[in-house]
C-alpha cells in the first residue's frame, strides 16, 4: 500500500472508531474507552457491566479476524523482544489506569467533548511516546 | 438483550476502524511517534476521522436526557489536571512508543495469531491490577485536590 492510500485507510478507519464510540455512548450511554473497559474487568470494579464490557471487546477482536482475509497487506511488526513487550505492557496498562483512559478514552471520547483533561492526557502521552521511540530507537537503539 | 448486541456493534465498529486504519499495526504507530525518523502521519487521520463523529454524538446527547436504551448519560467531564493524569498518561506513552500498542489494538490483535501479542496483554493486564494500589499511594503522599 502507498502512503496516500494509508492515509485514506485511516480516515475510513477513524470514522469507523468514531461511529462505534457514537453508538456506544447514545445507545448504551457508556463512554467507549479501551483502558477502562478491560481495566474494571480485572480489578474487579466492573460490577454489574461486565457482561456488556465483555460483549464490547468480543466485537473488538472479533470484526479483525473477520476481515482479515480482504487486507493481506496488514501485519502486526510486533516485536519478539521479550523484555520490550513485558515492560511496554506494564507501563501500558498501569499508566493508562492512572490516567483513567487511553487514546480512545482521552484522545477520540474526551478531545471531541472538547475535555480538558482529554486534551492533556493526550499531549503528555504523545510527547512521552515521541520522547520514548526517540530514546529506544534513535539513542539507545534497543527497538 | 439489546445492551449486549449494540456494546457487541460498538465494539465491532471499534475493532473493524482499528484493523483497517492500521493501527495493529506497531510499526504504523511507532512510525507516527518517530518524528526523527520516517514519519508516517496516518494516525492524525485515524484521531481526525474518529473524533468527527464523536463530536457530533456529544452533540446529540447534549440534548438528551438518556441514552436510547434508557440508560443515564456520563456526567459532565472533570477538569481536574492532577498527578494521577499526568504521571499516567506519560508511563501509558513510554510504554506506547516502546512496542507500538495501545489497549485498543492489543484487542483488535489477539485473533490476529502473533504470540507476542499475549505477553504483552498479560503484562498489561498485570499493570491494570497494580494501578489501584499505586493510585492510593499517590493519593496518600499529596493532600486531596
Amino acid at each position: 500500500m502507498n502512503m496516500q492510500m494509508d492515509w485514506i485507510w485511516g480516515l475510513v478507519g477513524g470514522l469507523l472508531i468514531g461511529s462505534g464510540g457514537a453508538v456506544f455512548l447514545l445507545v448504551n450511554g457508556r463512554i467507549m474507552g479501551a483502558s477502562g473497559l478491560i481495566g474494571a474487568l480485572v480489578d474487579g470494579t466492573a460490577g454489574r457491566t461486565k457482561s456488556e464490557r465483555a460483549a464490547f471487546l468480543a466485537g473488538v477482536a472479533l470484526l479483525p479476524i473477520l476481515l482479515r482475509p480482504f487486507f493481506s497487506g496488514v501485519e502486526s511488526h510486533l516485536t519478539e523482544d521479550m523484555t520490550v513487550l513485558i515492560v511496554a505492557g506494564l507501563l501500558v496498562g498501569l499508566g493508562t489506569r492512572l490516567a483513567n483512559g487511553c487514546t480512545s478514552g482521552h484522545g477520540v471520547c474526551g478531545m471531541s467533548r472538547l475535555s480538558i483533561r482529554g486534551f492533556v492526557a493526550t499531549a503528555c502521552y504523545i510527547l512521552a511516546g515521541g520522547a520514548s521511540v526517540l530514546l529506544f530507537r534513535h539513542i539507545l537503539g534497543v527497538i | 438483550m439489546a445492551r449486549l448486541f449494540f456494546a457487541f456493534l460498538a465494539g465491532g465498529l471499534f475493532g473493524a476502524g482499528l484493523f483497517v486504519s492500521g493501527m495493529t499495526d506497531t510499526a504504523k504507530v511507532q512510525g507516527w511517534l518517530d518524528v526523527f525518523g520516517a514519519w508516517d502521519p496516518t494516525l492524525a487521520f485515524v484521531m481526525g476521522g474518529a473524533i468527527a463523529p464523536m463530536a457530533i454524538a456529544w452533540r446529540i446527547a447534549a440534548r438528551r436526557r438518556s441514552a436510547v436504551l434508557g440508560t443515564p448519560l456520563p456526567p459532565k467531564p472533570s477538569s481536574e489536571l492532577d498527578r494521577k493524569l499526568i504521571l499516567g498518561s506519560v508511563l501509558f506513552g513510554i510504554g506506547w512508543g516502546l512496542a507500538g500498542l495501545c489497549p485498543g489494538p492489543v484487542i483488535a490483535s489477539l485473533g490476529l495469531g502473533n504470540p507476542g501479542i499475549y505477553v504483552f496483554g498479560a503484562a498489561m493486564l498485570i499493570g491494570m491490577m497494580l494501578a489501584p494500589h499505586v493510585r492510593s499511594r499517590l493519593d496518600k503522599t499529596v493532600p486531596a485536590g
